[in-house]
């Protein structure tokens, strides 16, 4: 029986404008569409698998905002057992260490889990360090940008990819894995698993359920805090040419110009 | 002044140039120094290189260990210099291994974790931008020692003297339990081509190639221009080139000195991982393609004209 807990997170779409607010720059959450992060369908997805390949149960945890719910029935539709939602306001504008001790405090809701799976970076903060962040709180092995993993007994094997090449990785569980997009190919939800999905149990927590030392939360808490942010002036468009047989000439010559070539 | 800790990026002796990237940024704060982890031997390869860019010290964290187990190493050199060394920030570069090595740090130390700078200032603060180049940030670690993650290509390495004294630093053992052994290593082959991440120019290829054996056009063109390759999700998904090359949202980001697109349409994907880039050529058979709104020079025609003139013209201004 092996007890996987999956991270979840919900965030702007990336196909719609994604802004910061003027007053604490902290994420607009208004501006743009909300939807569970691309990745983490894929860690639901490796979870599941799992599972069906022998014993277990899934989690879904989720820390966010109460309408993250969308996200976590996202997952539970897929074939997730039960969720773990942390929600509460004393969160907003936690920067990554407290996020991580938060996770890793809700983990402690969880009984006896085995093996914790991450996206590799959100598509949103892009901090990539969560799950091995995570793994350095719990005093568990990192096995993070995984583009195939196996599990055999307690024994786990991931190739590792990133812009270094391939590095295959062994260790025992307890473990924290993150997984690139080249993991899986994540399920659709199927109409049974929708349904199925709105009586699977849902536990709400909130910081205090969690034993964090709250001066390390929200933005009087972050270590790290942001001083000013503001969108960039769009990029202007050039020169434009059409190209009447010299298109690739004149492309040169602007180079020339710009001391590029 | 105090010490400014850079952890050095090498492979088989060489050091990779985002470190002296992080060298030159580690300067405007204070003292630059380097810490080496590897297998024993492995500073006194370095050590010049790392000299040229302004080390003042070289911290030498070397066992059998430091490449046998996943990021856990880096981590305890860079924890055990800092507890002695107190030092005003600690940069790494802004990979895979780097995000995660300052995440890890910064849980062990009490510090802030600021990642994917873009640029690092005299008072501790870094620039940044995010949500694909879409926002400019300023952020700074309101407490403990800041962990900075810096963008490989967005500072440029200046050249300085520097003392290069060796220092060593003893690696506590590795716990199998609580750390990933690494039973094989397969280095991406890039042949004689730079890194997608720190070139100076990129050329990328998309959908509009067509397949993967036209993609020989984007490659010459790259040649001819020392430049890397790079591929839009659409050209990857279609089989036309590599996954690892891919620049956008979920690829690769860039921000070379020149980007060259050729055949790519400019989905708002594709263009978070390469409109910080400072100039951007674009050739496509469709005038209306959103590329050329962020472009600087555009070309509206075939690419497999354009690119094999610019090919060549290029050639002939090397000689």
């Amino acid at each position: 029986m092996t007890n996987i807990v999956v991270l979840v997170k919900q965030v702007p779409d990336t196909y719609s404008e994604r802004k910061l607010n003027e007053s604490d720059h902290t994420l607009d959450r208004e501006s743009a569409d909300a939807v569970i992060d691309e990745i983490n369908e894929r860690a639901v997805e490796e979870a599941l698998k799992i599972k069906e390949a022998g014993e277990g149960e899934v989690t879904v945890l989720c820390v966010g905002p109460d309408r993250a719910t969308d996200a976590i029935r996202k997952a539970l539709s897929m074939g997730a057992d039960k969720a773990v939602h942390v929600s509460d306001e004393a969160l907003q504008g936690s920067d990554m260490v407290a996020t991580a001790k938060v996770i890793a405090g809700a983990l402690g809701k969880v009984d006896g889990y085995d093996l914790v799976i991450a996206g590799n970076e959100a598509s949103d903060g892009r901090g990539g360090a969560i799950p091995a962040m995570l793994a350095e709180i719990l005093g568990v092995p990192q096995l993070t940008h995984a583009r195939e993993l196996s599990l055999d007994g307690t024994t786990l094997k991931v190739d590792r990819e990133t812009e270094d090449g391939v590095t295959h990785l062994e260790a025992s569980l307890p473990a924290v894995v993150s997984v690139t997009e080249k993991i899986n190919e994540p399920r659709y939800p199927s109409f049974k698993g929708i349904m199925a999905a709105k009586k699977k149990p849902v536990e709400t927590v909130t910081v205090a359920d969690l034993g964090v030392d709250a001066g390390e939360l929200g933005l009087s808490g972050a270590y790290a805090t942001v001083l000013e942010a503001a969108p960039k002036p769009p990029r202007a468009a050039g020169e434009r040419v059409d190209d009447d047989g010299d298109g690739g000439t004149k492309a040169a010559e602007y180079l020339v110009g710009q001391k590029l070539i | 002044m105090a010490e400014v800790l850079v952890l050095v990026d090498h492979v088989d002796g060489e050091v990779k140039k985002s470190t002296f990237e992080l060298l030159t940024a580690a300067r405007a704060l204070g003292e630059a120094s380097a810490v080496v982890v590897g297998t024993p031997g492995t500073a006194g390869k370095v050590k010049d290189a790392l000299a040229s860019y302004g080390a003042a010290k070289v911290y030498a964290a070397e066992s059998d260990d430091a490449t046998g187990y996943l990021v856990t190493p880096k981590v305890d050199a860079l924890a055990t210099v800092a507890e002695q060394a107190s030092p005003a920030a600690v940069l790494v570069s802004a990979t895979a291994d780097g995000k995660e090595v300052s995440g890890r740090l910064a849980i062990r130390l009490g510090g802030a974790v600021l990642v994917d700078a873009v640029g690092v200032n005299a008072d501790g603060s870094v620039d940044q931008s995010i949500f694909g180049g879409a926002f400019s940030v300023k952020s700074k670690a309101a407490k403990g020692t800041p962990v900075v993650s810096v963008r490989p290509g967005a500072v440029e390495a200046e050249q300085a003297d520097g003392a290069a004294a060796e220092e060593t630093v003893a690696l506590p053992a590795v716990d199998p339990a609580k750390s990933a052994k690494v039973t094989g290593v397969e280095p991406v082959v890039g042949g004689d081509r730079p890194e997608l991440t720190e070139a100076s120019i990129v050329v990328s290829g998309g959908r509009g190639v067509g397949s993967a054996e036209k993609f020989d056009v984007v490659e010459k063109l790259a040649d001819s221009l020392g430049a890397a390759v790079g591929a839009s999700r659409a050209a990857v998904d279609s089989g036309y080139y590599p996954a690892q090359f891919q620049v956008g949202q979920t690829g690769k980001t860039v921000s070379p000195q020149l980007y060259v697109a050729l055949g790519i349409s400019g989905a708002i994907q594709h263009r978070a991982g390469m409109q910080t880039s400072k100039t951007i050529v674009a050739v496509n058979k469709d005038a209306e393609a959103p590329i050329f709104e962020i472009a600087d020079f555009g070309v509206v025609g075939d690419l497999f004209d354009v690119a094999p003139q610019l090919t060549d013209e290029v050639a002939k201004r090397k000689g």
